[in-house]
C-alpha cells in the first residue's frame, strides 16, 4: 500500500489507526478482562455494607482519591509504611476502583483500623487539630449532613448489575441500616475496613 | 493466565512485530530521489521535497524492534513464557525484602536481647525510633510526641496507663480501650456542675464553695471506684490522675463538664498484628526515652 494513499484518504487513515491502537489493550487488557487473578475475590472479601458503601461514594464525592491513592505497590519501601502490598482480588467488587495516581497524602489502601474512630472524626473536622503540619483540607459538613436511605438500595441494585453479589436481604435492609446516619459515621465506617483483610507484620 | 490467552499474547505480539517490521522496510526508499521530485504538496507555493527517512531515524526503529524482541526474550511478556531470566515483580520484592532482613537481622538482634530501659538512651536506636515513631505513632500523638485534643502526651510525667517500659510495650502491643462512662443521665445536670467545680478545687483553681462540697459527695460516691479517693486515678485500670492539671480533653469548665455529662472513650490502637517484635521493642524504647529528655 503506497503512503500516499493512507495520507489522503482520512477514513482509511482513521480505521488504520484504530487497528494499530487496539493491538496494545487487545494484547493488555482483554486477556486480563478474563483472567482468573483479577476476577477471583481473595478469601474472605464480601461486598461493602449498605454504611460502608454510602461512605465510599463520599469518598468519591469529596474527592479524597484525588491526593490519596489506595494501591499500594510491591516496594519494600511501601510496603515497610503501609502494609502488605495491594493485590487485584481486594478490588473485585470496586465499582469505580480508586485506585488513584497521585499522593499528596498517604496511601490508604490499609488505613482500616489503624487510628480510632475519634481520630478520623477529629482529623475530618479539621485536619490540623492532630496534624499540624497537615494540608489537608477539613469536612465539618459531613458531620451535620444525613445519608439518604432512600437511594442506598437502588446504588446496590446498580452494583449488583455490573457482578457485585448483593443479596436481596442486604438490598432490602440497606435503607434501615443507614436511616439517620450521618455521613461522617458513613466515611469512618468505609475507612476503618480499608485493607484490613490482608495483613502482615512489618 | 489460560493457554488460549497465552496463545493470544503470543500471536499478537508476534503479528505486530513483523507488521511494523513490514511497513519500516516496505516504506524505506533506498537511493535519495533527485531533488526535483517533490510529494506534490503545495501550501502557500512552499512545496515537500520525497526524501527517504533520514538514516539515524530509520535505524533507531529498527534498534527500538531488536531492543523489544530482546526484551521479550529475558523479561516475561509472551503470554505464559517467564523470560530466560525467571524475573517477577513479586520475586524482587520478595528479594529486597530477604535482602533487608539479612542486612538488619543483627541490628535487631542485638537490640532485642538487651532491656529497653539500656536501650533508651542509644542514638542509633532514638534515631530509629524516631522514624518509626513519624510513620506509626505521630498521626495522633503529634511529631513532637506532645500529643493533641484527646491523644495524650507522651513527653510529660503523666501517664495514664503507666510508664515503666513493661506497661509502655504493652500498650503499643495490645492497644487500649478507655471507658469512661457518661454520667450525664446518672448525676443530672447539677451533679455534672457541682463535681466540676470539685474537680477545679481539687487542681488548686478557683471554685464555688457550695458546688464543689455538693461534688466531692457525688465524686466519693461514683468516682473513686476508678480515680481513687484523692482523684490522683489508677494506672491499672487507665483511670487518669485528676489532680496534676493535666487535661486530655482539655481542662476548661465546659469541657471537664462535657467529659462528665458524655464519658470518653479514647483508643490506642493494637500494633502486635502490624509492626514486628523487634519493631515494637524499638519503639517502647523511643517512647520510654522521650521522658529523659
Amino acid at each position: 500500500m503506497k503512503h500516499d494513499a493512507v495520507e489522503k484518504n482520512i477514513g482509511l487513515m482513521i480505521i488504520l489507526i484504530i487497528v494499530a491502537l487496539s493491538f496494545g489493550t487487545l494484547v493488555e487488557l482483554v486477556p486480563l478482562i478474563f483472567g482468573k487473578q483479577v476476577n477471583e475475590p481473595i478469601a474472605g472479601l464480601k461486598p461493602l455494607p449498605a454504611l460502608e458503601l454510602e461512605g465510599r461514594d463520599i469518598y468519591i464525592r469529596e474527592g479524597c482519591n484525588t491526593c490519596h491513592s489506595q494501591m499500594i505497590r510491591p516496594l519494600r519501601a511501601e510496603t515497610e509504611r503501609y502494609g502488605h502490598y495491594s493485590v487485584a482480588g481486594e478490588f473485585v467488587y470496586n465499582h469505580p476502583f480508586l485506585w488513584g495516581s497521585k499522593r499528596t497524602g498517604p496511601d490508604l489502601a490499609r488505613v482500616g483500623k489503624r487510628y480510632s474512630d475519634d481520630w478520623h472524626r477529629a482529623h475530618l473536622y479539621n485536619p490540623r487539630d492532630v496534624v499540624p503540619e497537615s494540608n489537608m483540607p477539613g469536612f465539618p459538613w459531613l458531620f451535620d449532613n444525613e445519608i439518604d436511605a432512600e437511594r442506598t438500595p437502588l446504588k446496590m441494585t446498580a452494583l449488583r448489575r455490573v457482578g457485585v453479589p448483593y443479596t436481596d436481604e442486604d438490598v432490602s435492609g440497606a435503607s434501615a441500616a443507614v436511616a439517620g446516619k450521618t455521613e461522617i459515621e458513613a466515611l469512618v465506617a468505609y475507612l476503618q475496613q480499608l485493607g484490613t483483610l490482608l495483613q502482615s507484620r512489618r | 493466565m489460560a493457554s488460549f490467552w497465552s496463545y493470544w499474547v503470543i500471536v499478537l505480539t508476534v503479528v505486530t512485530i513483523v507488521g511494523i517490521s513490514w511497513i519500516l522496510f516496505a516504506n524505506r526508499k533506498r537511493e535519495a530521489q533527485s531533488s526535483e521530485k517533490t510529494t506534490g504538496h503545495v501550501y502557500d507555493e512552499i512545496e515537500e521535497y520525497d526524501n527517504p527517512l533520514p538514516a539515524w531515524w530509520f535505524y533507531m526503529f529498527v534498534i527500538t524492534i531488536v531492543w523489544g524482541i530482546g526484551y521479550l526474550i529475558i523479561y516475561p511478556g509472551m503470554g505464559n513464557f517467564a523470560g530466560v531470566l525467571g524475573w517477577t515483580q513479586i520475586g524482587q520484592y520478595e528479594q529486597q525484602v530477604a535482602a533487608a532482613d539479612e542486612k538488619y537481622r543483627d541490628l535487631r538482634d542485638r537490640y532485642l536481647a538487651l532491656p529497653v530501659e539500656e536501650i533508651a538512651v542509644d542514638p542509633a536506636v532514638r534515631k530509629m525510633g524516631m522514624r518509626m515513631f513519624a510513620n506509626n505513632c505521630a498521626q495522633c500523638h503529634g511529631a513532637d510526641a506532645k500529643g493533641a485534643y484527646g491523644f495524650p502526651n507522651l513527653t510529660d510525667d503523666d501517664w495514664i496507663y503507666g510508664g515503666d517500659a513493661a506497661t509502655i510495650k504493652a500498650t503499643l502491643v495490645n492497644g487500649r480501650q478507655a471507658v469512661m462512662p457518661a454520667w450525664g443521665d446518672v448525676i443530672g445536670d447539677k451533679g455534672i456542675k457541682d463535681v466540676t467545680q470539685y474537680l477545679l478545687r481539687l487542681n488548686g483553681r478557683d471554685a464555688d464553695v457550695a458546688q464543689a462540697d455538693a461534688g466531692e459527695t457525688v465524686f466519693k460516691t461514683y468516682c473513686v471506684a476508678c480515680h481513687g479517693a484523692d482523684g490522683t486515678g489508677n494506672q491499672a485500670m487507665g483511670a487518669p490522675n485528676l489532680t496534676n492539671g493535666v487535661w486530655l480533653y482539655g481542662g476548661s469548665e465546659e469541657q471537664i463538664a462535657q467529659t462528665l455529662r458524655a464519658g470518653r472513650n479514647g483508643v490506642m490502637p493494637a500494633f502486635k498484628d502490624t509492626l514486628s517484635e523487634d519493631k515494637i521493642h524499638i519503639l517502647t524504647a523511643y517512647v520510654y526515652g522521650l521522658n529523659e529528655q
